[in-house]
């Protein structure tokens, strides 16, 4: 099924724009498909760390990389909608480029009877990642 | 004994004041979240007071899981650069701070973040020549009831790349 017609996405869009904290970031839906989600955010001044170089603040990644991961999880097949993040883990590999749009591409690759695993990595306009996370968020199955 | 007089409280408490308002009130992030910082001698505590937009689940409600982990790198962030200069801010000198930044951070969710005021204290468990590791503990009505925790690493600001 092609990402950009799947009957998810506008599932997607709408849990999305049903949170504030997401609104709040100026979070997009680009993409849904089973179990893989990619939003992304525009680069906003409010959300500077390093006044110095204009650099994001690793906070705004931080919470852009979860959000992606979380609608990965209800994203995914057998997943009944519904999550909770029990554990994330960020790397920062390099600061994100001022004025460009940042994107996370999350993927949910596993899913036991009461726990998802999804990795998610976040890039720049540029092509080496930004950020790169893993987590472990609760689920909710569909078949039991 | 030839001891100096301690300075007036006021001289200090205006100093380190103003030493942490130079860390933490320029950056546009830290504002936006409007998180501020409460402190008692060298002792930080910082406080993210509830907004409507730090919301990620409206239904139970519940504080928005990357608005948490924003709030506490926040705190572990600012504890570390607190500790760092704190020698030179004490002595008295001034002029631009760098930022350690962040090579990774480890968040773990305990409980859902209600929707009210949340607090955090970080404690630098290790500060060497390039790395620092910090933990950082996050509750809202409870000081022993955790609802979020976290480690990360940093580099130190003068050995940057």
């Amino acid at each position: 099924m092609s990402e950009k017609n799947h009957p998810k996405l506008s599932v997607a869009k709408q849990f999305i724009s049903a949170i504030p904290h997401s609104i709040d970031l100026g979070m997009r839906v680009d993409a849904v498909s089973d179990g893989k989600v990619t939003l992304s955010i525009p680069y906003d001044e409010r959300f500077i760390g390093d006044p110095e170089t204009g650099v994001l603040h690793g906070g705004v990644v931080t919470a852009l990389l979860d959000t992606a991961a979380g609608s990965a999880v209800i994203a995914h097949p057998l997943s009944a909608g519904g999550t909770a993040t029990i554990d994330l883990r960020i790397d920062y590999m390099r600061p994100a480029k001022p004025h460009q749009r940042i994107t996370a591409t999350a993927e949910c690759y596993r899913v036991t009877r009461s726990v998802a695993f999804v990795r998610a990595t976040a890039m720049d306009e540029g092509d080496d990642p930004v950020a790169m996370a893993t987590g472990a968020f609760t689920v909710e199955r569909n078949d039991e | 004994m030839n001891r100096q007089k301690p300075e007036p409280v006021q001289v200090i408490k205006q100093r380190r004041d103003a030493a942490l308002e130079q860390l933490a009130g320029g950056i546009p992030y830290i504002k936006h979240l409007g998180i501020t910082f409460d402190r008692r001698g060298d002792e930080l505590t910082a406080q993210l007071p509830f907004s409507q937009k730090l919301i990620g689940n409206p239904i139970l409600p519940a504080l928005h899981g990357g608005a948490v982990g924003a709030f506490l790198e926040i705190a572990a962030q600012i504890e570390l650069a607190w500790a760092i200069y704190w020698p030179a801010m004490e002595s008295g000198v001034t002029g631009p701070r760098a930022m350690p930044k962040t090579i990774d951070f480890t968040i773990d969710y305990l409980r859902s973040g209600l929707p009210r005021d949340a607090y955090a204290r970080a404690t630098v468990n290790r500060s060497g020549r390039r790395f620092a590791s910090v933990h950082v503990e996050a509750w809202q009505d409870n000081r022993q009831k955790l609802f979020a925790q976290a480690t990360g690493h940093f580099l130190m600001p003068q050995h940057d790349g």
